[in-house]
């Protein structure tokens, strides 16, 4: 991964993104810099109100109407995303160059028009084609997604397709213009474990094949395991670790870090408790004084309360936010839980990555 | 295991429920048989649509059941059944829903959600023995008696459900049907529900019947896991048989499609997909039977070969 020097295709500095809500201001976004290199699989983890979401959603102008870019720049083919103020400058990147994969495929399709219609209707915009090309071009695309029978259900409306189905269709659509950037924004989550698996290979097989870049926002640990090449760990409206994706399972640094792994269900031993951390995320009404976390963290410092940590680097890959890094911070080892991960997951599967005991 | 000598709490026979669409039948269950015995929490996994909500509501009796029939400690809970049953059944059974934000009523304050039910059956003697008892039930989840005034929409998503908990254990219930309790919660607050409902099944003696379909939690949490399939239970064996050696293919295909947090396992996966109508279906009909004590799957007597040929080939040489 990091033999040879990837080309940066996204690159976010010091993105601040605020909420108006009611009278109060909430920051959702804190300062926020991540490059996305050339043609990986980013996993964006983090909890709901950790920002994953909006942070992405600034790529493509798609904030909510009380939402903004305060202040920072995204930078993309040479230009600044964060100074669009025009919904025809974002034309011009959303869906064509950058595209988005969301949670729930019912909301994305429009529920009164044809399946083949929404598709079509993408290539005929983007790729100026004529109604008979887009037809084609449409119904292989469909067949790409793994729609049997393509040309037949080219006419039925949403309604007659399944949750992984019209998942697929959206994909579909996403595809159409051939972007650069693919966010898939918890694609699975509403979906069985087993059309999940299914979706996930799917989007990687794609990405290969396209040579599209992907960022993929999920809360679930074993889904980044298998999607992702880099991964981004946000907490609190930050990014606070991110490295190579066996860097970040098999040598994490940030206690908010070690508390998700802590957490798994996997790693629960029946009869015993399981790890929890404790406490609740921060409200982001709230300025955050020093580290976000250190109050649910147990292994916060003075210096945690008081002031922010910078990044602190563990490879030439991998970086963590927290002072524990410091060389004045006492050592501290990750707790025992998660030491040895790769021997405690292969110890509760069978072969071929099949859950179960050996 | 030796089930014969613990007592049974639920048992399900023969179950089968119906939905009519234009007189159009849909069995959304069929033919469904399994017991809970007293003390263990037993699980129902499955896909969406595969009828294990269903089951659980049938059980509260918010769905009527169209064959079949639920003995609640040996009487019958389904069909017609006289007011006094009707008032047992809701008081001794409790519910815990999966979106604590839709289960709660958003107009009434977290005392009066949680009182419902003592209201309703008049569990008190005064005031003040209904106060201690809500105060109770709120610090038993982790809540303080003071957020009693508060509304359902000044809390997160944890202490929501935290509530709905608490408005299941104030009734004091000896069964808690759990219907996918932490899907709608974060990681980290999962874990923390999780022991809570651990922590009172210790302390009271809690049966719970725990519906999900994230076998990892299952894995944790239940002692006896049931796997259903479109409508029919397909496998049933405690937890650890389960895992060792799953039979039907389904189960199978649930357990290779959990995703495994740890990348090199995970990147390493081949992806199988379970499709019915590949399957060699010929033979007789299949039902479920029990190829070895507690563990049972639904086979016809050429599959029941099949099965016992591979279970045999699984104990011989446990790591494959």
């Amino acid at each position: 991964m990091e033999d040879n020097k990837n080309n940066i295709i996204l690159s976010a500095k010091d993105v601040v993104v605020k909420f108006k809500v009611r009278e109060r201001t909430l920051t959702a976004i804190r300062r926020v810099s991540f490059d996305f290199p050339e043609g990986k699989v980013v996993a964006i983890v983090g909890e709901s109100g950790s920002g994953k979401s909006v942070f992405t959603k600034t790529f493509t102008g798609m904030l909510d109407i009380n939402g903004r870019i305060d202040s920072g720049e995204i930078l993309f083919e040479g230009q600044d995303l964060a100074k669009f103020k025009t919904e025809k400058e974002w034309l011009t990147i959303r869906g064509k160059k950058i595209a988005t994969v969301f949670q729930d495929p019912m909301t994305s399709l429009n529920p009164v028009r044809t399946i083949g219609y929404q598709i079509a209707e993408v290539i005929i915009k983007h790729q100026g084609k004529s109604k008979e090309e887009a037809k084609k071009e449409a119904i292989s695309l469909m067949e790409r997604v793994g729609i049997y029978d393509a040309e037949r259900r080219y006419d039925e409306y949403p309604f007659q397709y399944s949750g992984g189905m019209r998942q697929r269709i959206v994909i579909a659509i996403a595809l159409a213009c051939h972007p650069k950037i693919l966010i898939c924004d918890e694609p699975t989550t509403a979906l069985d474990v087993t059309i999940q698996a299914q979706i996930i290979h799917l989007i990687k097989d794609l990405s290969k094949e396209y040579g599209f870049t992907t960022i993929y926002i999920t809360h679930d640990l074993g889904v980044v395991a298998n999607v992702a090449d880099i991964v981004a760990v946000m907490y609190g409206g930050q990014i606070i670790e991110y490295g190579n994706v066996e860097e970040i399972f098999y040598n994490p640094k940030h206690p908010y870090t070690w508390g998700l792994l802590s957490s798994l269900p996997q790693l629960g031993e029946k009869g015993h408790e399981l790890f929890a951390i404790r406490g609740t995320p921060p409200s982001l009404f709230e300025e955050i004084k020093g580290d976000a976390f250190a109050p649910r963290s147990d292994y916060a410092m003075k210096i945690d309360f008081e002031e922010e940590p910078p990044f602190f680097k563990v490879s030439d890959t991998h970086f963590a936010k927290t002072w524990l890094l410091d060389p004045r911070a006492p050592k501290v080892d990750p707790p025992e839980t998660i030491q040895n991960l790769h021997e405690k997951m292969v110890a509760i599967t069978a072969k071929g990555g099949i859950y179960g005991e050996r | 295991m030796a089930n014969d000598n613990r007592e049974v709490l639920l048992s399900v026979k023969h179950l089968e429920v119906s939905f009519y669409n234009n007189k159009k039948r849909f069995r959304a269950v069929k033919d469904a048989n399994f017991e809970i015995y007293k003390g263990e929490t037993f699980a129902l996994v499955g896909e969406s649509g595969s009828g294990k909500t269903t089951i659980a509501r049938s059980i509260i009796r918010l769905n009527p059941t169209s064959d079949g029939e639920i003995l609640y400690k040996g009487k019958k809970i389904n069909g017609p059944i006289s007011k006094e049953d009707q008032k047992d059944l809701v008081r001794n059974v409790q519910m815990i829903f999966q979106d604590p934000a839709a289960s709660l009523n958003e107009r009434a304050t977290i005392d009066y959600c949680v009182s419902e039910g003592l209201y309703n059956f008049n569990l008190y003697k005064d005031e003040a023995e209904r106060e201690a008892k809500v105060d109770r039930a709120l610090q038993s989840v982790g809540l303080l008696p003071e957020h009693k005034s508060r509304y359902p929409h000044e809390f997160s998503g944890g202490q929501r459900q935290r509530v709905g908990i608490a408005r299941a254990m104030v009734m004091e219930p000896e069964f808690i049907i759990a219907d996918e309790p932490i899907s709608a919660l974060d990681v980290s607050i999962r874990a923390q529900v999780l022991n809570l409902m651990n922590k009172f099944k210790e302390e009271r003696g809690l049966t719970y019947m725990f519906i999900a379909h994230d076998l990892s939690v299952v894995r944790y949490f239940s002692d006896r896991i049931a796997v259903i399939h479109k409508g029919r239970i397909v496998e049933i064996a405690p937890t650890d048989i389960l895992f060792r050696f799953p039979l039907h293919p389904y189960t199978h295909s649930l357990l290779q499609a959990v995703p495994i947090p740890d990348p090199r396992v995970e990147k390493s996966k081949e992806l199988v997909i379970y499709d019915e109508s590949k399957r060699d279906l010929s033979g007789e009909k299949p039902k479920l039977r029990e190829i070895r004590p507690g563990h049972f799957v639904f086979a016809n007597d050429r599959e029941m070969a099949e099965y016992e040929v591979k279970l045999k080939d699984m104990e011989q040489n446990p790591v494959q």
